[in-house]
């Protein structure tokens, strides 16, 4: 479990929310949802202290999470990346394996091995020795997805992870947060696709410079929330003629 | 080609030759080394900035009468350290703040060495002059090569994951600061090994372009770390010859046979090179 309590992040003065707490629960997929700007990455960086935070502590099971961060795996949003970076698919996914490896020790057999593994379940095993910049979208998403099996961490974040991929590469995605909800991870996802909102998320966080709402999916995704967050209009149109399926 | 032949014939003679051919082989190894991370991590202008900022060092060193790693070590960290706090502190852009600092350091460093009125020769200093290198300085150039060996194989995890995805070190908590100002350290030493063979001005030269040519031929970085040491290594010893045998200055000569590879590379390249793109397409 993740607990964020009282988390101001400001940018040169201006803050971007001011005393924000949340909690995160274990075996649960939450999403975090919000209009453009509303602090979605900023909330992220900040719980794993890659941002300056003006004040708040954020603990993982009960204890500071700066002195664990490796047992939480990152999935940055794929544009933040250099592509054209000398390395191949297997030795991107086996980078994963370096937090838990530490200073001094090298990859062995036993991190080789996971990677493979790790590639496998999402389905990539053949472009093992290709390029990174030579996959499409979708491919290296789920690079980046197996980098996170194989650090084996109790909490995922994943910024973004279905924007610019395509419905294969997405629903093998999917498969996995379902996979580690099941071995009682915490996966939190920032996710920017209104629609899929009630079918891929137990938990739903609102944000927009601050928390809008947070609960159940069921109890959060609602017209209200999202007309506070969003706007009247897209509202309007997500709940026009029905109301939003329970999960 | 008689003048190979004479060439071979000083290696065999003159002592002066011969160092001056182990340190050209042991510069290029290590520049291309460090090199292919410099460009990695889009710091050209960085270790242009370093090569140049440790001037001030070098004639510091020989006013104290010290090893010049250490008085270079300490203006390199020092300039580094400084582009960095102006960067944070700032609202200035990287770009701006490297050129300020190493502009300073480098002015700094010609008027002290002036005041130094050693037997140091500025031109040489500045445009490198390879067959004035001694055995001392051979011996210099060895441990320096020991210690990027070293530091790049025992830390070749870290180095690798901060140039390719420096935020994913980062949020696994590794002291990705620590690491640039590690690798800004060993920079540092072998811009004041490589000031021997190409000088001061001409040093990211030979830190970026055997990368650079190696960049556009490989696809892994242990495969482009070898590759552009061995382009520098061998621009290194045909710049030598073409140095001993027309007088030329030996730092334009390396580097220029050097430019004249990554040429080779850019039209070539099977995988990039603009030739074969053209026919893909």
């Amino acid at each position: 479990m993740i607990n964020v309590r009282n988390m101001t992040v400001a940018y040169s003065g201006a803050p971007i929310f001011t005393d924000l707490s949340i909690t995160f629960e274990p075996g649960k997929i939450t999403g975090i949802i919000g209009p453009n700007g509303a602090g979605k990455s900023t909330m992220i960086k900040g719980i794993l202290g890659l941002i300056h935070k003006q004040s708040g502590q954020v603990t993982l099971h009960d204890k500071p999470v700066s002195k664990q961060l490796k047992n939480i795996a990152y999935v940055e949003q794929r544009a933040a990346l250099d592509l054209t970076f000398p390395i191949n698919v297997f030795d991107t996914v086996l980078t994963g394996t370096y937090p838990n490896l530490g200073l001094f020790n090298v990859p062995g057999a036993k991190e080789k091995a996971a990677s493979q593994q790790a590639l496998a379940d999402v389905n990539l095993s053949e472009f093992s020795q290709r390029q990174i910049g030579e996959l499409s979208g979708g491919q290296l998403q789920r690079v980046f997805v197996a980098r996170a099996i194989v650090q084996q961490a109790d909490v995922i974040i994943l910024d973004e992870p279905f924007v610019g991929i395509d419905m294969k590469s997405e629903a093998e995605i999917m498969s996995i947060l379902k996979r580690w909800q099941e071995e009682g991870k915490t996966i939190i996802v920032v996710h920017h696709d209104l629609n899929k909102v009630t079918k891929y998320f137990d938990n739903l966080v609102i944000i927009n410079r601050g928390i809008v709402a947070s609960g159940t999916t069921s109890e959060v995704f609602t017209k209200e929330n999202i007309t506070t967050a969003f706007s009247g209009d897209l509202s309007k149109i997500l709940f026009s003629d029905k109301e939003p399926e329970h999960a | 080609m008689r003048s190979i032949g004479l060439f071979i014939d000083g290696l065999m003679q003159y002592n002066f030759l011969q160092t001056a051919l182990i340190t050209s082989i042991l510069v290029g190894i290590m520049s291309g080394i460090i090199g292919s991370f410099i460009i990695l991590r889009g710091m050209s202008l960085m270790g242009d900035a370093i090569s140049h900022a440790v001037l001030p060092g070098v004639a510091v060193a020989y006013m104290l009468g010290i090893n010049i790693l250490f008085g270079a070590s300490v203006f390199g960290i020092l300039a580094a350290l400084l582009i960095g706090l102006v960067a944070s502190k700032s609202k200035l852009k990287n770009d701006t703040a490297i050129g300020i600092v190493f502009s300073a350091f480098f002015a700094l460093g010609f008027i002290l060495i002036s005041l130094a009125e050693s037997a140091t020769n500025l031109h040489h200093i500045l445009f490198g002059n390879v067959l004035a290198v001694s055995d001392n300085d051979l011996v210099t150039t060895a441990i320096v090569l020991a210690i990027v060996l070293i530091f790049v194989v025992v830390f070749y995890k870290e180095l690798l994951i901060t140039s390719f995805d420096n935020t994913f070190a980062q949020a696994y908590g590794l002291k990705t600061q620590l690491m640039h100002y590690a690798l800004m350290l060993v920079l540092t030493l072998v811009t004041v090994t490589a000031l021997q063979t190409v000088g001061i001005i001409l040093i990211v030269a030979m830190l970026i372009t055997p990368a650079a040519t190696a960049y556009l031929l490989t696809n892994r970085l242990s495969h482009m770390m070898i590759v552009a040491a061995v382009f520098s290594v061998i621009s290194s010893v045909i710049g030598l010859y073409m140095s001993y045998t027309f007088n030329w200055a030996s730092g334009p000569a390396i580097v220029l046979t050097a430019a004249v590879f990554f040429s080779l590379a850019f039209l070539f390249s099977p995988k990039q090179g603009i030739i074969f793109k053209k026919k893909i397409n």
